[in-house]
């Protein structure tokens, strides 16, 4: 009795899944679906015949293939492991009892292309406008004249203007590739294109320009004009976006050094290796937060931010007190002992985590891009620079507006008279530098969503850092800021030039000869406490 | 009768004490020595510490097994930093004040180039296991990676018929690795019909970690309509980045694939290969390689390292088999001497790790099978395609002008590594 229950309710379940399409004739679906056990040309033939079917079943086989949950018995029978790691017989939905030892259908990037393409076919209808919106792209950049039917009756159906935009433009595609289209649709096909205006637009207009003559070939000529001057435009936009984000990254490598290097003329060789610690802080506090509370992990860099801010904090406090403090006055020492230290801490953090890299995840809003005109923004390149912003906004203010700020410029501007006027200045000190290091600390919480979380993290940087800080004018934090910018930027708009080798020697060459004529950077600071 | 018991347990601790004795004694006086010249500090360290271990892991096991020639092997560590000059150095200690039978080491061309010249000067051995761009054929160094014919030229191929590609992207990092070999692939290519303005190649600096420009170049490349792929000679740290940047700009492995010659298990640890699945490696192993040799391996590896994270890649098993090469070299020469070695390398032949023979050819380079992996969610390839037999390394490159006349063969009449066979000459020891 109560098995004949489970049963009905087993059919009631299936039953609306197979009422969702047109009931294929079985033995389609089966020859469709023998042809999995074959090679990747055998398994591409054989997504093309389930998609053919257009039976219901098909678009779950095909989502379990791409996904690489399709299984394969020796009997060639399909069954699909679903996201808990049950089993269920492909063609009819029903749990399933393999016969034999099951092996994964092997899918490589043909097979997935097929995949797409068969979704693109079967999702053009589906109630989903995500899907759908997938389909029409698959339908754009693989225009498929045989699908124009299908296509204008999603057309007529579609509600939502994103999907249907890019339907219009799918229809155009295919309008332009066949020979017996009216000329006046296609020279429409050509407007809808040249207003997309995107590198795949140039490339369709490109061949309707080549293979049509009259007027569609002067139209289009018009269109690809329109469309690479729009193209200019963006690269321009692109390169100077793309140097701000690398100046935002320069910025916060080398902001902690305008205070330690900058502020207190402390040459510290051992700046990139609080910025690795603060990166493995963020490691280690990912780790704990992927074991212990998972649903925590897109806060995970929110929680090591204050963290790696303490962690190097703290050992760049214990760096000036144990050896830093005997050594002013010293460059020289200054520069050996700091060296020698960057050293110990890389092979101190290679002992404890190992020489390998870290993984450190990038959170859910930190991954993917947006697309803003012709420009593709990546968002955690995007949140590196607000980020950075607003770590500089915050050192500003700090020094410009707080009793610890006020008494740090005073001791580094005359420490004896600051010392008279009752500041204990060792106290200063060892705090500004613990301040320095923190805030390299917490760049090193951002440099781990770009970079490898290795023990030569911070090495590096360094050499960067030291330019930016130099370049800017030593002791003056705006000069840091348009100091990292406009060396980001000269990079990469010499880059596309020069090659990514060339356009760094240049931009090198360029700052030794800045350097020569202006020794003291671009904001030197004036006065007295420049001398002492 | 208990008495007696006991007296015979007293003299069989007493026997055994002295023989253990003995056997420390021995092992004081004669091992053999093997050298491990592995970067484990600085930039290097991330890849070649991975290969001082499983080097210690197998002369471990070689003398569980009893040894070399009734010898205890003993193997000596040097560290030489990621350094070059340093390579130079430690090779001269390992050989001239340890008397070294053999050494396992290098991971860059810079540094084994560094110590050509002292193994060549002091007679030693050298085993290189990292796949390399050929154009170099030492008597004194046995190559078990992969010559570009082993990896690069099977891997374009793969592309061009499977993937249809035309358009090809080589980007790579600025040394001499990634630049010989995109040289010959670009001689390749060319000779396969592809056109000059079909071919785009780029280098980047070591460490390169902003990698927007170029992936946007790419990405503009990827989109004249033509099918596009992107050879990648990237070596180390620079591939994370790079790898990030494709996954955020959404280059997508169906529309652009990108294949590294460089991206081992080892590098992908470091990464979530989510946003990578479908981008393609090709190597002479995969750690999914369904042996029982393998399998046997890597249980190994994991009690050995007490890791069962750890996983492996193609040069720990260049290393397997160079290892066993050189054990099955010195039990049939019956001694550690470097030249009576060398000769009887030659034609050795070991199980690889994925389910056939690897034999030593008279070019000092092996014969192995080419894989094309593609990248999994979990960090491991699944082996889209395989050649059918082994392929034999070819060190000097058909492609090139210049070294396509070149042959190497060490064996006795000949012996030369450059035989020059249009003009009959053997060019002699210039190992550029």
């Amino acid at each position: 009795m109560r098995r004949w229950v489970s049963g009905l309710l087993l059919l009631c379940a299936i039953l609306p899944a197979l009422a969702g399409g047109r009931l294929a004739r079985a033995d389609e679906i089966d020859d469709a679906i023998a042809g999995f056990a074959g090679n990747f040309a055998e398994v591409e033939q054989a997504i093309g015949a389930l998609a053919a079917t257009d039976d219901a079943v098909a678009p779950k086989i095909l989502e379990a293939l791409a996904d690489g949950r399709l299984r394969i018995g020796p009997d060639h029978s399909l069954y699909i492991e679903d996201a808990k790691g049950a089993l269920v017989e492909a063609r009819t939905g029903a749990a399933a009892d393999p016969p034999g030892k099951l092996k994964p259908v092997k899918v490589n990037n043909r097979v997935r292309r097929a995949v797409e393409a068969a979704m693109g076919q079967l999702t053009l209808l589906s109630p989903d406008p995500g899907q759908r919106m997938n389909a029409a792209d698959t339908l754009f950049r693989s225009p498929d004249p045989g699908r124009l039917p299908a296509l204008e009756q999603a057309l007529a159906e579609e509600t939502d203007a994103r999907v249907k935009a890019l339907l219009e433009q799918a229809r155009a595609a295919i309008l332009l590739m066949v020979p017996e289209t009216p000329d006046a649709d296609k020279i429409a096909a050509v407007e809808t294109l040249a207003a997309r205006g995107d590198q795949a637009a140039r490339v369709l207009l490109g061949t309707a320009a080549e293979k049509s003559s009259g007027e569609i070939a002067a139209a289009a000529n018009a269109a690809l004009k329109s469309i690479d001057r729009e193209l200019a435009f963006w690269s321009g936009v692109q390169s100077v976006y793309y140097g701000l984000s690398l100046g935002s990254v320069l910025l916060l490598a080398a902001i902690g050094l305008a205070i330690t290097f900058g502020v207190m003329g402390v040459i510290n060789m051992a700046h990139g290796e609080m910025v690795m610690l603060g990166a493995y802080t963020t490691f280690v506090v990912q780790d704990l937060i992927r074991n212990a509370a998972p649903g925590l992990f897109d806060y995970s860099l929110l929680i090591a931010l204050p963290l790696a801010f303490l962690v190097a904090g703290a050992a760049g406090v214990a760096i000036e007190r144990g050896i830093i403090r005997f050594l002013y006055g010293r460059p020289l020492e200054t520069l050996l002992a700091t060296f020698g230290l960057s050293l110990v801490l890389q092979q101190a953090v290679r002992s404890v985590f190992g020489p390998s890299n870290r993984e450190v995840g990038n959170p859910s809003w930190m991954s993917g891009a947006v697309d803003v005109g012709g420009l593709v923004l990546t968002y955690n390149r995007l949140w590196i620079i607000v980020f950075s912003m607003m770590v500089f906004a915050l050192l500003i203010l700090l020094l410009r507006k707080t009793a610890l700020g006020l008494q740090m410029r005073a001791v580094t501007q005359n420490r004896r008279m600051a010392a008279s006027m009752g500041i204990r200045t060792d106290a200063v000190d060892s705090l500004t530098f613990g301040l320095g290091s923190g805030v390299a600390g917490v760049a090193g919480v951002a440099l781990s969503q770009i970079e490898n979380v290795s023990p030569n993290l911070g090495q590096s940087y360094i050499i960067d850092s030291f330019m930016v800080v130099v370049f800017g004018g030593v002791g003056n934090l705006w000069g840091t800021l348009v100091g990292a910018v406009s060396l980001g930027i000269a990079n990469k708009l010499l880059e596309p030039v020069a090659g990514a080798v060339l356009g760094k020697i240049a931009v090198l060459i360029l700052l030794v000869l800045f350097i020569q004529r202006r020794p003291r950077g671009l904001f030197p600071i004036k006065g007295r406490a420049v001398e002492t | 009768m208990n008495k007696f018991k006991s007296r015979t347990a007293l003299s069989g601790a007493l026997a055994l004490a002295i023989m253990g004795f003995g056997a420390t004694g021995a092992l004081a006086e004669e091992t053999i020595k093997v050298g491990i010249l592995h970067s484990l500090s600085g930039t290097m360290a991330i890849s070649e510490t991975t290969l001082k271990d499983v080097m210690l892991m197998l002369i471990d096991e070689q003398n569980k097994k009893g040894g070399l020639l009734g010898k205890k092997l003993e193997a000596v560590v040097v560290d030489p930093a990621s350094d070059w000059p340093l390579f130079a150095e430690k090779a001269k200690q390992l050989l001239e004040v340890d008397k070294v039978a053999a050494v396992f080491g290098c991971w860059t061309s810079v540094s084994r180039k560094s110590v050509l010249p002292v193994f060549e000067q002091n007679n030693g051995i050298l085993f290189y296991p990292v796949q390399y761009e050929g154009e170099e054929s030492s008597r004194n160094v046995f190559y078990t990676g992969a010559a570009p014919n082993q990896q690069a030229i099977p891997a374009v191929d793969y592309l061009m018929n499977e993937e249809g590609v035309e358009r090809w992207v080589l980007e790579g990092t600025d040394y001499v690795y990634p630049r010989t070999t995109n040289k010959i692939l670009e001689a390749y290519l060319k000779a396969k019909g592809v056109a000059a303005e079909d071919i785009m190649i780029n280098y980047t600096p070591f460490g390169f970690s902003d990698w927007q420009t170029e992936v946007a170049a790419i990405k503009k490349f990827g989109s004249a309509g033509k099918k596009t792929a992107v050879v990648s000679t990237i070596n180390g740290d620079a591939n994370v980045p790079f790898y990030k940047e494709l996954g955020n700009q959404g280059i997508k492995a169906t529309d652009i694939p990108v294949v590294a010659f460089s991206v081992g298990e080892e590098e992908l640890a470091g990464l979530d290969t989510a946003p990578l699945v479908g981008h393609l490696a090709a190597w002479n192993y995969f750690m999914s390689a369904d042996t029982p040799e393998n399998a046997e391996f890597i249980a190994k590896w994991h009690a050995f390292i007490k890791n069962e994270k750890r996983v492996t890649n193609d040069p720990m098993e260049a290393h397997y088999i160079g290892f066993n090469m050189w054990v099955k070299a010195v039990e049939a020469a019956g001694t550690t001497e470097t030249d009576a070695v060398i000769d009887s390398m030659v034609g050795v032949a070991v199980p690889n790790l994925s389910g056939g023979y690897s034999a030593m050819l008279p070019n000092h380079h092996i014969t192995k099978p080419v894989l094309i992996g593609e990248i999994q969610g979990d960090g491991q390839f699944n082996t889209v395609w395989e050649t059918s037999g082994l392929v034999p390394g070819d060190e000097w490159s058909d492609y090139l002008e210049g070294s396509k006349d070149l042959i190497s063969d060490w064996r006795a009449p000949l012996s030369c590594g450059n035989f020059n066979a249009a003009t009959g000459k053997c060019m002699g020891t210039v190992t550029q």
